[in-house]
């Protein structure tokens, strides 16, 4: 009988197998989980946030990336910033508050600099998710072997350069002897002494030399930078939340009335 | 006033008499149940598709520049243009969900027996014509995915042995999916399939009235009528069925809307979020799946994997998918029960019937998820168990002992 289930378990679990991790080589801070993105925690209502990560976009992203989809005056006016600060601040060029979040950058001499154009990020959270953008934006690591002289956890042998790496400073992967996790849900411990049994675990980032920010602080602004991107993702969640409450609403009341309708003429029917 | 104009139209055209024939006095069965609810709220969503569809015609463009950014020119710039997207995006899934509950409702309760055998096959023309419509449609918002699905099924053309190349280019236009084809699968969305689906469904509609409803007992009311040749266990459609059919679509509106305002991509379902990035011909993305609706023919498409003499196993997958969807317009032919309903059907038709259900759901889920050697053997379990319900049909209906269907229709 152990044998059966021991060969269900094994066939279910071929067949429901996951399909991979999504965020690559991103090793958690505990050291216990490899390749699980770390949450971003958006929020769409929350529009202090939503301006921070505009403003961090506009001076740190909007130079490569461009929001080609997204027009200047629809994300001033969804994040409540006034259109005179908007041009004063975030506006460069002789763009329009109009006009569409275009960039520039010359798409195949960008592509020669990096090897890869830099991808349009209107759409970027629908297509990757929230939590891999953020945990993508905080996992850029030394690396000597790269063009560039950074790689990323998530995204490895990436084209971009660690544009933030004045605000972060400069991370670098390296190993720690970490606890196992065991089957019971505590730590591995060696039977005999007790001793919980640690191993050798790669790929922990740390700041050696801060920047700007402290680490939480630019774990913070990341955030804001993610929460703006999957508002620009899909800018009319919070109007269509709004909207559909009322209209499912009005449809219960409906559905409710036509329900006492349809009794009243059932009764006809033997 | 209004008895005058209706005798002026009615010496002209047959208005009352239609309007009685096929509506008001149309004869509905009694005790219909949940099953029954599927034809009209397929009714509600082509007029759904209809609509969004004309609106989102107004904005899109057809070309390989500018499909992609007119979805979000749609999206973003015009008033409410996000409704009327995510209307026709929940709403081709929705056709698809409502179309096999119909086929389904139509295999337990026996709808395709005679006299109603032309009807069942114009319903599968119209499923046959959905499928069409849902994948041109697929293509048009131009992402990696639309691109991709649709280069591996136009591929599948490739693979008919002697003439397979050629059709490809001749189907594609070109020597690759590119602005052609595009251009024609749009022509075929927006203007063809959907005057063809029209006009089959409405025969459909008319080919039913003639013939009549049949009910979850599978007893023929017309054996049993009053003395002005009414069957006597019916209600006229209006206002009995009406009623009833208005709450089932408000209750069905309740969760199309649901969806809309707060799942609009049904979480990666209804739409795919490798379908959030503009179709690129040099990256191809790293899972190809197709929508929800054609996973169980996709995995047996994929579950063909050894070629036979000169025939590849693309091309055996191809006619086993194709197959798996002919052969539902057989159906009429191979029950050769002399009941209709499963409630009189034996063991064996019950059994064959789990087995489909079975089937179709695994393989829809196997046509979701990578391949690997375990779940390409089960596909090819799965895919023979599909057949066999169709294959065996004329054994197990004809062997089996049926219960006696009685004469009149009773409610509980």
């Amino acid at each position: 009988m152990k044998s059966f289930f021991f060969v269900i378990s094994l066939f279910s679990l071929t067949i429901f197998s996951a399909e991979g991790e999504p965020c690559g080589d991103y090793l958690s801070s505990d050291g216990l989980h490899r390749g699980i993105c770390e949450e971003a925690d958006t929020d769409y209502l929350d529009k202090a946030s939503l301006q921070k990560g505009a403003k961090m976009f506009m001076n740190y992203c909007y130079g490569c990336h461009s929001l080609k989809y997204a027009r200047f005056n629809r994300v001033a006016k969804d994040l409540g910033i006034p259109e005179d600060l908007f041009q004063k601040h975030l506006l460069f060029g002789d763009q329009k508050m109009g006009d569409l979040m275009t960039i520039s950058m010359d798409q195949s001499e960008a592509k020669d600099w990096f090897g890869v154009a830099p991808p349009d990020l209107t759409l970027e959270v629908s297509l990757r998710g929230a939590d891999w953008l953020y945990t993508y934006l905080i996992s850029f690591y030394e690396d000597e072997s790269r063009p560039l002289g950074v790689n990323n956890k998530v995204l490895e042998n990436v084209g971009m350069p660690h544009v933030l790496s004045n605000l972060q400073g400069l991370q670098k992967s390296i190993c720690k002897q970490v606890s196992q996790s065991a089957s019971n849900g505590g730590l591995k411990q060696d039977p005999l002494s007790g001793e919980i049994i640690t191993k050798e675990q790669c790929g922990f980032l740390v700041v050696e030399e801060e920047g700007e920010m402290n680490p939480k602080e630019f774990k913070a602004s990341m955030k804001n930078l993610t929460n703006f991107l999957s508002y620009m993702s899909d800018p009319i969640e919070e109007e269509r939340k709004y909207i559909g409450k009322f209209v499912v609403l009005y449809l219960i009341i409906f559905s409710i009335l036509s329900y006492l309708l349809y009794r009243e003429f059932k009764k006809d029917v033997h | 006033m209004f008895t005058k104009l209706l005798n002026w139209v009615d010496d002209r055209f047959p208005f009352t008499d239609t309007w009685e024939r096929h509506l008001s006095k149309y004869p509905a069965p009694i005790g219909q149940n949940f099953w029954y609810l599927a034809g009209v709220l397929m009714v509600v969503v082509l007029v759904i598709q209809l609509i969004s569809g004309i609106w989102l015609l107004m904005s899109y463009e057809a070309t390989v520049e500018e499909a992609f950014a007119s979805i979000q020119y749609i999206m973003r710039d015009v008033d409410y243009g996000w409704i009327i997207r995510y209307m026709h995006t929940t709403g081709s899934s929705m056709f698809f969900l409502l179309i096999y509950l119909h086929m389904f409702r139509g295999l337990l309760y026996g709808s395709y027996q005679k006299p109603r055998e032309l009807l069942w096959i114009l319903g599968w023309f119209t499923y046959i014509i959905l499928v069409a419509e849902g994948f041109t449609g697929y293509v048009l918002p131009w992402g990696q995915m639309s691109f991709w699905a649709a280069q591996v099924i136009m591929s599948l053309f490739g693979s008919i042995p002697f003439i397979g190349e050629e059709l490809l280019t001749w189907i594609r236009g070109d020597y690759m999916i590119s602005g052609i084809t595009l251009g024609r699968l749009f022509a075929f969305h927006v203007v063809l399939l959907p005057l063809a689906l029209i006009a089959v469904v409405f025969v459909h509609i008319i080919a039913l009235h003639e013939v009549g409803s049949n009910n979850p007992e599978g007893i023929d009311v017309k054996k049993h009528v009053d003395e002005d040749g009414v069957p006597l266990d019916t209600v006229p459609f209006f206002p009995y069925d009406v009623m009833k059919d208005i709450f089932a679509i408000g209750v069905f509106l309740i969760i199309f809307c649901f969806i809309i305002f707060f799942f609009p991509d049904g979480g990666g379902y209804l739409i795919e979020y490798v379908n959030y990035e503009e179709a690129n011909n040099l990256i191809t993305p790293e899972h190809i799946v197709p929508a929800w609706y054609y996973t169980p023919y996709y995995a047996m498409l994929r579950a063909i994997t050894f070629p036979i003499g000169p025939l590849t196993a693309k091309f055996l997958g191809f006619v086993i998918m194709t197959a798996g969807m002919v052969i539902i317009a057989f159906v009429p032919w191979l029950d050769r029960s002399p009941v209709k309903s499963i409630r009189y059907k034996g063991m064996y038709s019950k059994l064959a019937l789990c087995g489909l259900v079975v089937s179709f759901f695994v393989l829809g889920y196997l046509g979701m998820i990578r391949p690997n050697p375990l779940r390409t053997a089960l596909a090819q379990v799965f895919t023979a168990l599909y057949f066999a319900y169709f294959l065996l049909m004329p054994f197990y209906t004809k062997y089996e002992k049926c219960k006696t269907v009685p004469d009149r229709i009773k409610l509980q």
